[in-house]
């Protein structure tokens, strides 16, 4: 995590695209299963709080952790969905279980940024 | 079954059906340990409940109506909800932060909790039990015109459905879209008109002209 300066306190702006990690989650997790690996955009910082996954286990929960507003577009969420195109859902993403959108897109051996 | 002829069975009444769970053993236990501990007494446990249990959907409509009624008040509930409803002292608490959004004819907000049941209590107290079902949490993500319409709205394509998941810190109150025909109607009729699942997003405030 970038956290040199008080300017640097939050990894990502309102704006970013990020991804969430597609990773498994050991035990308690507030990062919902259906949206690990999905791309998203960055709506607002909601605050720092907490840790959950510590918090869980009797630990301080700390540091604090940035959680975010993350916007996802339902129409890719849900192959087949059969809503409107513009239908979109929001959620709220710790920091250490997003990643930039175009870092992840480079990992998976697409060229250029997204 | 018994003999005679009647179909009520003879059990004792008990707040409880069924054998006690191992996670109400568990709770039982950490409880009476923690009392024992002094962290806190039975008597703050009883507080606890009766202060969540006083909170009801009547206070959120209370807000909703003053939101329709004065813009002003509207902008700083969704500004700084904790400071707004502290200045009227109304506390959000500890435990989560709150969030306010409006629906309008153009964005239809609907909240849900897919991890668990994060609900404002706060301001509408205790959830209603669907809020807590595996059929709605899994399926209005997924599907939520489809479940909007199972509980009578049909939205226009021209409205955008925004699932809000509340997975973290915060939590959600909606203020659904002010009925028409209600220009000359005060506060407290207003409020009357204000359902607990039209601050969810799966309702729509009443219509005047529809209650008896």
């Amino acid at each position: 995590m970038t956290q040199t300066g008080s300017k640097q306190m939050h990894e990502f702006g309102a704006g970013s695209h990020v991804r969430v990690r597609d990773d498994a989650s050991l035990g308690h997790c507030r990062t919902p299963v259906y949206l690990r690996g999905q791309f998203g955009t960055i709506v607002s910082i909601a605050g720092r709080f907490k840790d959950p996954e510590r918090l869980a286990y009797h630990k301080p929960g700390l540091p604090l952790q940035t959680l975010y507003r993350v916007r996802f577009d339902q129409n890719v969420l849900w192959p087949g969905y059969s809503g409107a195109a513009g239908d979109d859902i929001e959620a709220d993403i710790f920091e250490h279980w997003l990643e930039p959108a175009g870092a992840a897109v480079t990992e998976a051996g697409v060229e250029g940024n997204p | 079954m018994s003999t005679h002829d009647h179909d009520h069975d003879h059990a004792p009444i008990s707040d409880d059906s069924g054998p006690v769970s191992r996670f109400e053993l568990l709770e039982t236990a950490i409880r009476e340990l923690l009392v024992e501990k002094g962290l806190f007494s039975p008597a703050d446990i009883h507080a606890q409940i009766e202060a969540t249990e006083s909170r009801d959907p009547a206070l959120g409509a209370d807000l909703v109506a003053r939101a329709w009624v004065d813009p002003g008040f509207k902008a700083q509930l969704i500004d700084n909800p904790r400071k707004t409803l502290g200045d009227m002292g109304i506390e959000v608490g500890g435990l989560a932060e709150l969030q306010v959004v409006e629906n309008t004819e153009d964005l239809h907000h609907v909240v849900v909790c897919t991890l668990c049941s994060c609900y404002p209590r706060m301001i509408l107290g205790v959830p209603p039990a669907w809020y807590k079902s595996t059929a709605y949490r899994s399926r209005v993500v997924r599907d939520p015109r489809g479940v909007l319409h199972e509980f009578g709205i049909a939205l226009p394509e021209t409205t955008t459905v925004r699932v809000l998941d509340s997975t973290a810190d915060l939590r959600f109150l909606v203020i659904p879209r002010r009925p028409s025909g209600t220009e000359g109607l005060d506060q407290s009729s207003l409020a009357q008109l204000v359902t607990r699942d039209s601050m969810i997003g799966t309702g729509e405030a009443l219509d005047p002209g529809g209650r008896p």
